[in-house]
């Protein structure tokens, strides 16, 4: 992130016909669709609907049972973890996994070390890196503390930086707005907002939807492992089948609420005297 | 789900937390806290990480130390009590992240709700949580652990159940669900209401807390802020600003 690159144009990610079986189970069926250069994929499903054994398909994690995911087209299925970290892809886990006895920067620092271009980096390179990711995600104030000591959003935080220390071109977030509030969650979606401008395409699992919403070019939904939606934010959310599997109904229910508010506040304005826009 | 289902257990008497302070080591997190769920009544708590909304359950269900003040359950008091005891009182909590026994299926699960209890309705109670969360019968034998963050979540609430508590203390129970699923807990919370249980829920999903409850309190680095009936805190502009983010 220190050149930022243009972002390049087409394809980063294309998922083709992804079926991805456990037992007796089909945790992902066909499911297929890209991921365009420099944008921000929400990802978005019930629990349990093969979003996270998602993010361990395209990581490596797993190797699926059908299909093939390909990377700036070289497939990537039976790339290993760490390789294909080295590609550029990175990600964050939903249940944080920070080195608990080492230090913010440390945790960071390892990163950096052994990502990408760690190989190319020497020690004090490598703290000096985490140290300039620290205060781009905000948690430079606590470098020198023991990643367990963090509080939640900022546990939150440092599963970021940990994960751009890999210098990722593409990052997978997996929930990592999740517990956090109102506030917290606008800072969030300021740095993630920050890193795309940098050139880092985003794939963002959450269930928060005023911040997928917020963020993401294009959506796509998952129900039971198969694709059921995607489209532009406004478009997925006024499906029918998304509302039932996904939305609910009080979700629309707010909604509607807070259209009528927004139309009400449109009228407050309009019916202002001349006078009081001077 | 039906409420008749669920075998009741009603609150009796209010849990009264009074001029309550407490932390951990040196370090006080809590200041004065008083507040009170009456029997039956639904009453959320609300505010920002790290403000004490799960040292405050974490006092009242005795697992965190308290420094002063008592907490009462109707006419007993349950201020340094083990958290067995409190258990044993009727007062529960449902603790954030679920913490099943992830290695032990559902069924065990649910039994090891009723460990406290000796009496010969627990297979009759564990029958009445199947029919109210039908989705734990098709998944009774498997390893908690392997279940989906809402079936989880389900275990959890059951598990508190299978205890017949009077008082449920539930934290951050929509955290890292879809928005279906929530309706859906709520949808629960609203039968286990129905039975006369007392539920005091901590959420960072505020706009659903104050939704569900009737009555709520804000918590801001270890003191209430601000309490009043839930419609009300909807409205009030200092609540929107902070925690609405509208």
């Amino acid at each position: 992130m220190t050149a930022a690159p243009a972002p390049a144009a087409g394809v980063a990610l294309r998922i083709s016909e992804v079926g991805m079986r456990f037992g007796g189970l089909w945790a992902l069926s066909e499911v297929s669709f890209d991921v365009e250069h420099g944008s921000v994929l929400g990802l978005i499903g019930p629990n349990g609907s093969g979003k996270t054994t998602l993010m361990n398909v395209i990581s490596g994690v797993y190797k699926p049972t059908t299909g093939s995911v390909t990377y700036e087209g070289r497939r990537i299925a039976d790339v290993p973890t760490h390789a294909v970290c080295h590609l550029g892809i990175a990600r964050t886990f939903q249940v944080v996994k920070p080195f608990a006895s080492l230090t913010v920067r440390e945790n960071v620092a390892v990163g950096a070390m052994y990502g990408r271009y760690g190989g190319k980096r020497s020690t004090r390179a490598s703290f000096e890196r985490a140290q300039e990711l620290l205060e781009i995600v905000g948690l430079a104030r606590v470098a020198e503390r023991a990643a367990s000591d963090l509080t939640i959003p900022d546990r939150k935080r440092l599963e970021v930086a940990k994960a751009l220390a890999l210098d990722p071109d593409v990052l997978l977030l997996d929930e990592v707005m999740a517990g956090l509030n109102a506030t917290e969650v606008e800072e969030a979606l300021e740095l993630l907002r920050d890193v795309n401008r940098r050139g880092v395409t985003l794939i963002v699992v959450e269930h928060l939807m005023k911040a997928i919403v917020s963020i993401s070019t294009t959506i796509v939904v998952l129900a039971e492992g198969k694709k059921i939606a995607q489209g532009a934010p406004s478009e997925v959310l006024a499906s029918p089948q998304v509302i039932e599997a996904y939305l609910g109904s009080r979700w629309v229910k707010r909604q509607a609420a807070l259209k009528e508010i927004e139309a009400q506040r449109a009228d407050a304005v309009r019916v202002q005297p001349p006078e009081a826009h001077g | 789900m039906t409420v008749g289902a669920m075998q009741p257990a009603v609150a009796t008497g209010a849990l009264v937390i009074d001029a309550l302070s407490a932390g951990y080591g040196d370090t006080q997190v809590l200041w004065d806290i008083s507040m009170t769920v009456d029997p039956g009544e639904v009453v959320a708590l609300i505010g920002s990480n790290g403000a004490g909304k799960s040292s405050l359950l974490g006092a009242v269900s005795g697992v965190v130390s308290t420094w002063g003040g008592s907490v009462r359950y109707g006419e007993r008091a349950l201020t340094g009590f083990e958290p067995d005891r409190i258990v044993r009182a009727g007062v529960l909590q449902v603790p954030q992240g679920r913490r099943l026994f992830g290695s032990l299926t559902v069924e065990e699960n649910l039994r090891m709700g009723a460990y406290l209890r000796n009496d010969r309705e627990v297979d009759a109670d564990l029958e009445r949580m199947l029919k109210l969360l039908p989705r734990l019968r098709e998944r009774y034998g498997y390893l908690a652990g392997r279940l989906s963050g809402g079936e989880q979540q389900q275990v959890a609430i059951a598990r508190a159940l299978m205890a017949r508590p009077q008082v449920l203390l539930i934290d951050e129970m929509s955290l890292g669900l879809a928005p279906v699923l929530v309706d859906q807990l709520v949808e629960l919370l609203a039968q286990i209401h129905a039975t006369g249980v007392s539920i005091l829920i901590v959420e960072q999903d505020v706009q659903t807390a104050l939704e569900v409850s009737s009555r709520a309190y804000v918590l801001e680095t270890g003191r209430i802020t601000l309490s009043g009936p839930s419609e009300q805190l909807l409205d009030d502009p200092q609540v929107k600003k902070a925690y609405l983010g509208v």
